[in-house]
């Protein structure tokens, strides 16, 4: 057993792995967007033979967009994109233009959507290459990548462990080191969670910031696309690229997007943080608190100010979550009802089709969600569910922006456990648990990060910085000073060597 | 909010209201799943909110208009090839019978 602040295993050579390095070598000569794009499938094709991370390559596409980011590398050098050239991988609830786009659900196999969601599109403007897509729990409902119809996805660190959810694949592929970045999503912490527990930075952006057009909607007041990365630079990198109003999303957001990269530099000296009470209390695994406390000291060291603070409606989060989500989810799922794309269970009458196709097509954490957000919303019902939800989502909205007068970001952990065993939280209401931390953060719209602290037994430790919103920069600027005096976030799992 | 039990027939009521076929064995689970997530979640009603304002989202923008311009869609080819059954610019669907749709 290892002590709980050593790293199980350190960078074993100088391969470049981030996308500021890798944006070098392109540009030096020392390697071409197709020798990265072919490195990181092959890695990846083998990584997955333990980790089940990917539910489809895209060598098409990929080629095509390699071919062409080496054009413009050759053509123009000095204003070609830092991403461009660079592999990502994309979590399969974006839609990519007739690539295969599943949410991991038998009821879209096969579904090939006619557009590219907006964030994707913009990466791939800024001249990034898509390797695949990757697999999550079903339609993003999920705490661990175990609800995925298509198998779970092992964690590099441990493959008889969970990544974490719902953006499990996307994690996982960064983490094994064979992709610099992915992409994910966040409704209730399914970036920062998996992030968390692979060891890797994962992004949720301010609500509004990222265009949600093409994403597909599980929980659209709280839905988010972000970025998954080795270093907090790299995901303000992506995030800076597809962030930014889009037309095409009611809910994006038309305030200048500002230079995130100028403006995350300049460290936490002066800097105000804090520690919520009910963030570090008796639901954390003591050692991953140990973890938490210890990268806050960091964080002192270098100058900022540290005081506790009270979020005292944190438990009730919980419940507001799993009511307004599943209302969500029960809304914005109705739309799969066998008519105009996915499966259809042929059945004489039309309600028979629809039950049937729906029963069919739906896995079990998704019947649950569309019965429980089914019921908060029906009659006699809704007054004491959704109404008193969205009211109690009122009282923690405004706790935060009262905390936030008084401190300028708050640490944290950003799960209250390591990664766990497969097959060990069979219960849904222990599963829901996971999202404890991170599902007030989407209630209220805030930006969130989750950066390598530490291993409990050779499994990762994530520390949680929260801002309010449009601060996304200060979250930048928090994570990135204290990844600048450690170096959790350069270590890789023994899975990446062999891969 | 006190006790509360989820009968057979709450389970069928909310199946029906959300076009969701369960056989007898994921009704007897959900039902019990069901009823211990609403037990749990009841932990809310002890929050204080009188006089609290609803929030549906948390962005500030209202009733985002635009111009009314037409502009390049998908059009019916690409709107139709993921249907299961089509007929020229039109999907196919089974008959409604009468009453069926009833919740």
């Amino acid at each position: 057993m290892t002590t709980s602040l050593s790293a199980p295993s350190r960078r074993t050579s100088s391969t470049p792995r981030t996308i500021r390095e890798l944006a070098a070598a392109l540009r030096s000569g020392a390697t071409t967007p197709r020798a990265l794009l072919e490195r990181a499938v092959d890695h990846a094709r083998r990584a997955d033979t333990r980790l089940n991370a990917y539910l489809r390559f895209t060598p098409e596409l990929a080629m095509r967009q390699a071919d062409a980011a080496a054009a413009v590398l050759r053509d123009r050098p000095d204003t070609a994109s830092p991403l461009c050239g660079i592999p990502i991988a994309l979590k399969d609830v974006l839609c990519v233009a007739d690539v295969e786009t599943t949410a991991s659900s038998r009821i879209l196999r096969s579904f090939t959507p006619p557009y590219t969601s907006t964030a994707v599109q913009r990466l791939f403007d800024a001249g990034m290459v898509c390797v695949g897509k990757t697999n999550c729990d079903e339609f993003a409902m999920g705490s661990s990548n175990e609800n995925s119809a298509f198998g779970s996805v092992g964690n590099p660190w441990d493959v008889e462990r969970v990544p974490g959810g719902s953006s499990g694949g996307s994690a996982a592929t960064v983490a094994a080191g064979s992709v610099p970045c992915s992409l994910g999503s966040d409704t209730g912490g399914s970036i920062r969670q998996p992030a968390a527990l692979t060891g890797v930075v994962g992004f949720k952006p301010t609500y509004g910031r990222v265009s949600r057009y093409g994403l597909i909607a599980f929980a659209s007041s709280l839905d988010q696309i972000g970025p998954f990365a080795r270093s907090v630079d790299d995901a303000a990198l992506v995030y800076g690229a597809m962030a930014g109003h889009d037309p095409r999303d009611s809910t994006s957001d038309p305030r200048p997007l500002g230079e995130t990269i100028q403006e995350m530099a300049g460290g936490v000296a002066g800097m105000r943080l804090g520690v919520p009470d009910e963030y570090i209390g008796d639901g954390i695994e003591g050692r991953v608190r140990e973890c938490v406390e210890a990268a806050i000291r960091v964080l002192e060291a270098q100058g900022a100010t540290v005081q506790r603070v009270s979020l005292p409606s944190t438990e009730a989060g919980l419940s507001v979550y799993y009511i307004i989500a599943p209302a969500e989810c029960s809304s914005n799922l109705a739309r799969y009802d066998g008519v105009r794309f996915g499966q259809r269970s042929e059945r004489p009458s039309l309600t028979d089709m629809y039950l049937r196709t729906r029963e069919d097509g739906f896995g079990p954490e998704v019947k649950r969600r569309v019965m429980l957000g089914t019921y908060a919303l029906s009659s006699g019902y809704y007054d004491a569910y959704y109404r008193k939800a969205q009211k109690v989502r009122t009282v923690i909205d405004s706790e935060f922006s009262r905390v936030f007068e008084e401190v300028d970001a708050l640490v944290c952990p950003t799960s209250p456990t390591v990664a766990f065993p497969m097959g060990d939280r069979s219960d849904p209401l222990s599963m829901y648990m996971c999202d404890v931390l991170t599902l007030p953060v989407n209630l209220a719209g805030l930006p969130g990060i989750s950066v390598p602290c530490g291993f409990v037994d050779d499994l990762p430790v994530g520390l949680q910085v929260i801002a309010p919103r449009f601060e996304d920069s200060r979250v930048f600027r928090v994570a990135r000073a204290y990844e600048q005096a450690t170096e959790w976030h350069e270590a890789l799992p023994p899975l990446a060597e062999v891969a | 909010m006190g006790a509360m039990t989820l009968t057979p027939g709450d389970v069928d009521h909310v199946a029906t209201l959300a076009r969701l076929g369960l056989d007898a064995e994921e009704r007897r689970r959900l039902g019990a799943e069901l009823e211990a997530i609403l037990e749990h979640i009841s932990r809310l009603q002890s929050v204080d909110t009188s006089g609290v304002a609803e929030t549906a989202q948390v962005g500030d923008l209202v009733n985002v208009m635009r111009d009314d311009i037409i502009g390049p869609c998908l059009g019916a080819r690409r709107a139709l090839r993921n249907a299961p059954a089509t007929d020229g610019d039109y999907f196919v669907v089974g008959a409604i019978q009468e009453n069926e749709l009833d919740a």
